[in-house]
């Protein structure tokens, strides 16, 4: 058996080092490309939401690289992620591969049915295997965070451009390749001491905060959303992700398994905009938005697919929030069709709009609101 | 505005706008609050003015269902003291409509000013039914304070529902079966003996019997977009002025619809959905058309995965014919009718040969 599972983000260093671990063999789909998009363009439903489409391009190239099983997410609405699994399956068996399809469902707090999915998936394994494999599974998730976090501090003040993405991409490889629990501490320790350790500018003002909240893949998924972290932390701005994998492992997979039940803190955020869950991330986006508000943040960028149903509830709210808390908010959309050139026009608008609001402020003071 | 202190003379108009789940629930809702006292106005048939206003509020990439809702509300602001705008999160156990559907209110208070103004109970089936009753209360407590009286007029409302449900099956559109359905609103439900149900199995037995010499033609789509003429650009009205049968997804039995669903190796979570794909289903495994014609709605979620279950079906079964139109704001009546009338003549010659 090879298995293999779709991009998004930095997620393949953790969950490849999961499945390695209870000795399964894995086989990644090659890095997200424009062959990857065009594949999986050709391949699926014209107004499916991105997503699922580079999804299918990632399956192919890993088909072809000699994977035969795949490991998928499930799910049980309202969105349409839940329903990406069965389509996946179908178009790709339209294609006349042959391979078999892991569809995970959330254990709704039920841990039997999930567990008796895994145990078909991984046949037998000590339980003490399993149990170091889940510990640097979870060690990887939360030291790649800990070095995005640092990262995106780093990048607004660099003082050679492109510095902070090199040693990143550079750390990230040693944490990839790191395959005891002690040897991913080590290599993410000696990352951040190198990230702490690139010469950065120390007199000027503090960079401008921008928070980025939206979709989950399009937010961890950079080869999607054009690179949006890097190129605003180029453009000087320290970025605030609203999604790091960890906290959502916390929130969604830990807590939906134990039914963890307790009053979620975005939806008091977001109360006075969105007043209930609207699937996916549509939620979280106002909530965080409000967060960022309230936290004096100049700015904040919205992130989502074309089509992307719950982020459409968030974007039609956010310019209420915008107006009321006085903060700059941004919507991009991506498609198969979105370019760098668009991108980087719309974000250099955007900073040059923070920034001269700064200047504003600091000059006339805080009543003094702009909004997209 | 509180109505209430002033007795039950002084009025309240609720306005219902003309869209989205009007063609599923209308006759429920107008009784519920008319019973309770209140004048239930509707906004007008979605007009180009209606639709540009909508596509004015709402964010370029909502579908035009939700822009043409915007428009109807938009357009109730002056008329009506109240507009009904629920947070409609499910009709049934384990299922959504849509997440459009669950933030509709916050959506048209970002958009225009209308707070105070809606009337916004959540309506969620999906686990039970005691939140639900406390909504129900909740809303009728705008009218009135007697418990009794607003658990009347929700149990009446739940009669005049099943009656038009019977009536939809029996093969009328929304429009007459909601008039129908609402005539005799003095009492007369009381007593619906389901005389509808009967009319309606009769009728499902030359539904489900199949074609006979006329065209008859499956349609798939959302009920706020086959049934808004303006939206979908009459086709419903053009392919019967042509001669052809029209059969709606509404007016298969829940039973026929859940029984083909159940063909996916997945619960399908919508409602909407689950119709639509079943219908389809039952339209090419029974051959009880000639044709299906799927209407859907540009950058529709559920469409985008639905409509690929039922193509990819559909060429697996092989014989009946599908086609599909997506409609937004942009699209081009010409366009549409030619597509229209080819596929009809596609669908005659296949028929006489
Ligand atoms: S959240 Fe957006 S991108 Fe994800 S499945 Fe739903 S519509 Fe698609
Ligand atoms: S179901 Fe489709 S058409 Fe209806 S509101 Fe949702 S996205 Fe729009």
């Amino acid at each position: 058996m090879k298995l293999t599972f779709a991009h998004m983000g930095h997620l393949y260093i953790p969950i490849g080092a999961l499945f390695r671990h209870l000795g399964l063999e894995v086989v990644l789909p090659p890095p997200s490309s424009k062959r990857t998009l065009s594949l999986g363009c050709q391949n699926s439903p014209e107004f499916a939401c991105l997503p699922l489409k580079v999804n299918v391009g990632n399956y192919i190239e890993a088909i072809e690289r000699g994977a035969d099983t795949i490991v998928m997410a499930g799910g049980i609405g309202p969105c349409r992620f839940g329903f990406y699994g069965e389509v996946e399956r179908e178009i790709l068996q339209g294609l006349g591969y042959e391979f078999t399809m892991f569809i995970i469902d959330p254990p709704q707090g039920k841990i039997g049915p999930l567990l008796k999915q895994l145990g078909s998936l991984v046949g037998p394994v000590k339980p003490r295997d399993v149990i170091y494999a889940l510990r640097l599974c979870w060690e990887k998730v939360t030291g790649i965070d800990r070095l995005n976090r640092l990262a995106v501090k780093v990048r607004p003040r660099e003082v050679t451009r492109g510095e902070t993405t090199r040693t990143m991409t550079d750390i990230l490889a040693e944490v990839d390749r790191a395959e005891t629990i002690d040897a991913t501490r080590a290599a993410v320790n000696r990352g951040l001491s190198r990230l702490a350790g690139i010469p950065q500018r120390q007199d000027g003002p503090p960079p401008p905060r921008v928070g980025l909240v939206g979709e989950i893949y399009v937010v961890l998924e950079p080869f999607v959303n054009l690179e949006v972290e890097t190129r605003l932390g180029e453009l000087g701005c320290e970025v605030e992700r609203s999604i790091y994998l960890s906290d959502w492992i916390r929130r969604h997979v830990i807590g939906d398994i134990f039914r963890i039940l307790r009053p979620d803190p975005l939806l008091s955020l977001a109360r006075p905009y969105l007043g209930h869950f609207v699937g996916g991330h549509g939620l979280d986006t106002v909530a965080h938005t409000v967060e960022y508000a309230r936290r004096g943040f100049d700015g904040v960028i919205q992130v989502m697919p074309f089509t992307c149903m719950p982020e459409i509830v968030a974007e039609s709210i956010l310019p209420r929030v915008s107006k009321e808390l006085g903060i700059p908010v941004m919507t991009l959309v991506f498609d198969e069709h979105s370019s760098d050139v668009g991108v980087i026009t719309r974000l250099e608008a955007f900073t040059d709009l923070i920034m001269q609001r700064r200047v504003r402020l600091g000059e006339i003071g805080e009543c003094a609101v702009t909004s997209v | 505005m509180d109505m209430q202190a002033h007795g039950v003379d002084l009025y309240m108009t609720v306005g219902i706008p003309r869209a989205l789940l009007y063609y599923y629930y209308y006759p429920m809702w107008a009784t519920f609050f008319k019973e309770l006292g209140a004048d239930v106005v509707v906004s007008r048939e979605t007009n180009k003015g209606l639709l540009d206003q909508g596509v004015r509020l709402a964010v370029d990439e909502a579908c035009m269902p939700v822009k043409v809702f915007f428009g109807h509300v938009a357009s109730l602001l002056d008329s009506a003291d109240r507009i009904f705008v629920p947070r409609l999160v499910s009709v049934e156990r384990r299922a959504f409509i849509c997440p459009k559907f669950m933030g509709l209110p916050d959506m048209i208070r970002a958009a225009m000013p209308a707070d105070g103004r809606l009337i916004d109970p959540c309506i969620d089936l999906s686990k039970n039914e005691r939140e639900f009753h406390s909504e129900i209360m909740r809303t009728g407590s705008i009218f009135t304070r007697s418990r009794v009286a607003i658990h009347k007029a929700y149990q009446k409302s739940k009669v005049v529902l099943r009656r038009f449900k019977d009536l939809l099956v029996a093969g009328n559109m929304p429009e007459s079966a909601i008039s129908l359905s609402l005539a005799g609103h003095d009492g007369a439900y009381e007593g619906y003996t389901g005389e509808f149900g009967e009319v309606a199995a009769a009728n499902q037995d030359a539904i489900l019997s199949g074609p006979d010499d006329t065209i008859s033609v499956g349609i798939l789509g959302h009920p706020y977009l086959i049934y808004d003429s303006y939206a979908s650009m009459s086709i419903l009205s053009r392919l019967r002025d042509a001669g052809c049968r029209v059969i709606t997804c509404d007016m298969l039995p829940d039973e026929v619809v859940e029984k083909e669903a159940q063909n996916l190796p997945r619960w399908l979570f919508w409602t909407l959905g689950r119709r639509i794909l079943g219908a389809a289903f039952h339209f090419l495994h029974s051959r009880s058309v000639d044709g299906c014609l799927h209407i859907t709605a540009f950058g529709c979620g559920l469409d985008s995965i639905v409509g690929e279950l039922i193509e990819r079906e559909a060429k697996r079964s092989g014989d009946i014919p599908l086609m599909s139109i997506t409609l937004d704001e942009h699209t081009g009546e010409a366009g549409v009718v030619t597509r229209v009338e080819a596929f009809m003549d596609m669908l005659r010659r296949r028929k006489s040969a």
